[in-house]
């Protein structure tokens, strides 16, 4: 006799017992620590902070391990858990003019005020496998490491603030001008996204992005679907302050320091005979170093500003704000796509009755019309 | 958990969720966007249904979760336990004792009071979301009652199969201005919806929509005259109580793919196995 | 900060929110019936009911209108301390409104919502003084069972509001510690 399928309970308990061992995995091998996927995963954590939304390396450290290594389950922890925290207040917007760069390259110019600084780049790297790595207890870093001071481990870090690239353009009014704005962004996590959207939506939106989607776009722009042609004027990555007003005080305080990527794009000019041409922008932004992140979103911040730039829309994927912004967050797509998992036995099985349904009347129908 | 607030949400989302709800009832069936917030469940899996339900509990409730029709299918256990542990509300698998039920892909064969919430999760909560792909303008269709092209998709379903080729998710009508998608329920479930003594709500988490039908809201089925709406199911009777008139699920139970149809809906057909009704299958 | 100010407010908000909404939930989907709201004890001459309304529905993102003598200090800090909800001369910009019925006039005041948000549009909480649903105005339409009665201020009113559909103002009448509600989508009928 059958017996109707029970024990849901059970089962999610025992799965959730398998999930804690494999997690461990073999007890032979030490344990990571939190600090030791803080200190030695630092471009996951950076990944984890930026699309999770929350500049807090420990935490997202802590999702790491605890999702395994799986980067969006971990950006899924981190942002259910940013979604319970209190709204404090605002802050002042970052000065990235005044940031403690550990990278910075400019594609534009050969040389600039305030330099080209490699930093800790993979760039120009030989991409073979380094198997002192694997050696326990090896030794990559050791060297550095046993340096007297942080100066010497970046040699050519520049000290003071670094003017930003495209600030030197637009001095010349070559490039479009970016003029401040003192109306309060929108918030997308507190309300519906509405389009169209604003410019500081869209970058809102594309900075908690999927990376690995907004790569993918960016890069289509890049092979002719809306080409742009960007020039990275400008990326750096390093720490700046935060600061908020304190209504109390009268002034702003700095309540801690962040570390941000940041990529200014120097695109293809606009202009027409009544007006000079100019260099146009692009502009992204993310938590931790994450410099493929940043500089996908300033191509497709590029992409999208068709419309105020007086483009045409050539129905390019990377074009249709619609379709970009519905689509960028990983914790919307994945939940969605991994859905399909849960039972939907009720609703094939009224798929199964049409199907059914159709296929008698079709095999009917020609027996109708032989006995006519 | 006791870390959390009743009903896991803080205060200043359960307002804004009830607003949505407030207006959700007083222009039935118009999708009414919110700030859905990231639950701790994954998008696809109920959020929406989860914060239309924390919005709606009160300590004195008695909370039922389905999914397809059963009570001990995993999502439904573990939506349960999430509302259990930070609610603290009683629960029941009994449709007739639960005064808020929250759903995925059915309606409860046991007719529904007065005094029940009935809360449907929803994925995608837009009629014309496969007909037209851009938010933008569906809306704009919305505005304008502009239903062509849903027309035009039925009859040529027609034109191709002979019949409307949608089983489930089958688009309705509510109170003769807003075409709705009644989230993915079998069409067999779809006269249900109209004049329903309970309060139907709606939750789309990841799409950010929540709708309504306030009790007894008329609610038709979309249909052409010369092919009206039928609900469906199985031809069969449930292997375990004998009912003929449940929504039937298929199971195979061999190798050979011999099959049999037992309730979708398990409560009822607990309930009239406990009333001594039998089916052919039952030992 | 004066005794009554402070006071009168949810005592554990969570649970009596919980509770207040659904009074009101019941009430907006079932119009023209009487429900209870419990918890509230606000400053004459803002009822209970329309109290416990606030309490429940209102804050910082919710723009309120004051009308005619609801529009005094008492009820002014009691709604700010108690919800945080911004108090609004505008009545364009109002998501919510209170006032008798003669106070809140002209109706044309209140944002109806869009054609493509029609959800965009004002709650007024009337203080009617009683409910009287044995006579009055026929209601019919979603959320009524045949048809319900309620004694209405200006039914014609009511009726102009239900021809805006789907756009249009939703009510609360309030009296004590009772409220019943009249949506938009509620055809209003004098007899």
């Amino acid at each position: 006799m059958y017996v109707a399928v029970k024990g849901g309970e059970h089962a999610i308990d025992a799965a959730h017992d398998w999930l804690a061992r494999a997690r461990r995995g073999d007890r032979g091998v030490t344990e990571l620590s939190v600090a030791q996927i803080r200190e030695q995963m630092a471009l996951a954590v950076g990944r984890v902070m930026a699309e999770g939304s929350l500049h807090d390396p420990d935490l997202a450290a802590l999702a790491i391990k605890q999702a395994r290594g799986d980067l969006i389950e971990a950006i899924f922890l981190i942002r259910a858990y940013r979604t319970t925290l209190p709204r404090l207040g605002h802050t002042r917007p970052l000065d990235t003019g005044a940031m403690d760069c550990i990278r910075r390259v400019s594609a534009t110019f050969k040389d600039v005020p305030g330099g080209q600084v490699l930093g800790p780049t993979f760039d120009y790297t030989h991409r073979l496998l380094d198997f002192k790595l694997a050696a326990e207890g090896g030794a990559d870093g050791d060297d550095a490491a046993d340096d007297d001071t942080a100066a010497d481990a970046r040699p050519d870090a520049a000290p003071g603030p670094v003017p930003h690239v495209t600030g030197f353009l637009g001095r010349d009014g070559l490039i479009e001008p970016a003029t401040p704005d003192d109306a309060p962004p929108p918030d997308l996590t507190r309300a519906p996204l509405e389009l169209p959207a604003t410019r500081a939506l869209r970058l809102q939106a594309l900075a908690r992005g999927d990376e690995g989607f907004l790569l993918g776009m960016a890069y289509s722009t890049q092979r002719g679907y809306a080409r742009n042609h960007a020039f990275v004027g400008e990326l750096r990555i390093g720490a700046v302050a935060v600061e908020m007003e304190i209504p109390e005080l009268g002034f702003a305080v700095e309540v801690g320091e962040i570390t941000v990527t940041e990529c200014e794009t120097v695109n293809q000019f606009t202009g027409s005979k009544s007006e000079p041409a100019q260099f146009t922008r692009g502009y992204g932004l993310s938590f931790g170093q994450t410099e493929r992140k940043a500089i996908a979103v300033a191509l497709v911040d590029r992409a999208l500003r068709w419309r105020e730039l007086g483009e045409e829309n050539e129905g390019a994927p990377a074009q249709d704000e619609e379709f970009v912004l519905s689509h960028a967050d990983n914790i919307q797509a994945t939940g969605f796509l991994e859905h399909i998992k849960l039972p939907h036995y009720v609703d094939f099985q009224s798929e199964l009755e049409l199907v059914r349904k159709l296929r008698r009347q079709a095999a009917q129908a020609p027996k109708t019309e032989a006995a006519q | 958990m006791t870390d959390y607030n009743f009903a896991y949400l803080d205060e200043q989302t359960k307002r804004m969720i009830r607003r949505a709800i407030l207006k959700a009832l007083a222009i039935p069936g118009y999708q009414v966007p919110f700030a859905s917030r990231e639950m701790p469940m994954p998008y696809g899996w109920g959020t929406g249904g989860v914060q239309v339900t924390a919005a709606t509990l009160t300590p004195g409730d008695r909370l039922k979760v389905i999914d397809q029709g059963a009570d001990d299918t995993t999502n439904a256990v573990s939506i349960r336990k999430f509302f259990e542990r930070t609610a603290q509300v009683a629960t029941t698998t009994r449709t007739a004792e639960a005064s808020v039920i929250q759903t995925r892909h059915r309606i409860p064969e046991t007719p529904l009071t007065a005094e029940q919430v009935l809360v449907y999760q929803v994925p995608i909560p837009e009629p014309l979301r496969f007909l037209e792909p851009s938010e933008v303008e569906t809306r704009k269709m919305h505005e304008l009652s502009d239903y062509g092209l849903m027309h035009v998709k039925l009859y040529e379903d027609i034109a191709r199969h002979g019949h409307i080729a949608t089983a489930y998710a089958y688009p309705v009508l509510v109170a003769d201005r807003y075409v709705m998608d009644p989230s993915p329920i079998p069409k067999f479930d779809n006269p249900k919806l109209s004049n329903c003594p309970a309060i139907q709500l709606f939750g789309a988490g990841r799409e950010q929509r929540i709708y309504a039908l306030p009790p007894h809201t008329k609610v038709v089925s979309l249909d052409f005259e010369d092919h009206p709406f039928e609900p469906s199911k199985a031809d069969a009777a449930c292997a375990l109580c004998g009912d003929d008139a449940s929504y039937l699920d298929e199971v195979i139970t061999d190798d050979a793919g011999t099959r049999m149809f037992v309730c979708s809906d398990t409560d009822h057909c607990s309930a009239r196995r406990d009333a001594g009704h039998c089916g052919e299958d039952a030992a | 900060m004066s005794q009554p100010t402070l006071e009168g407010g949810f005592v554990d908000a969570p649970r009596d929110a919980a509770q207040a909404f659904r009074a009101c939930m019941s009430a907006m989907a079932r119009p023209g019936r009487v429900e209870t709201l419990y918890g509230a004890a606000p400053p004459a001459p803002l009822s209970p009911a329309a109290g416990a309304l606030f309490l429940t529905l209102c804050d910082a993102d919710t723009p309120v209108h004051l009308a005619g003598a609801h529009d005094c200090d008492a009820v002014r800090s009691w709604l700010a301390f108690h919800t945080g909800a911004p108090l609004t001369d505008d009545r364009a910009e109002a998501a919510f409104a209170v006032g008798t019925w003669a106070a809140l006039l002209p109706l044309a005041d209140y944002p109806v919502g869009s054609a493509r948000y029609p959800d965009r549009s004002a709650t007024l909480v009337v203080e009617a003084g009683t409910l009287d649903t044995a006579t009055g105005a026929r209601l019919t339409g979603p959320g009524i069972d045949g048809h319900a009665r309620l004694a209405l201020p200006d039914a014609g009113a009511l009726s102009a509001n239900h021809a805006l559909y789907p756009r249009g103002l939703d009510f609360f009448f309030a009296a004590g510690d009772r409220v019943t509600a009249v949506p938009r989508a509620t055809n209003v009928e004098d007899t």
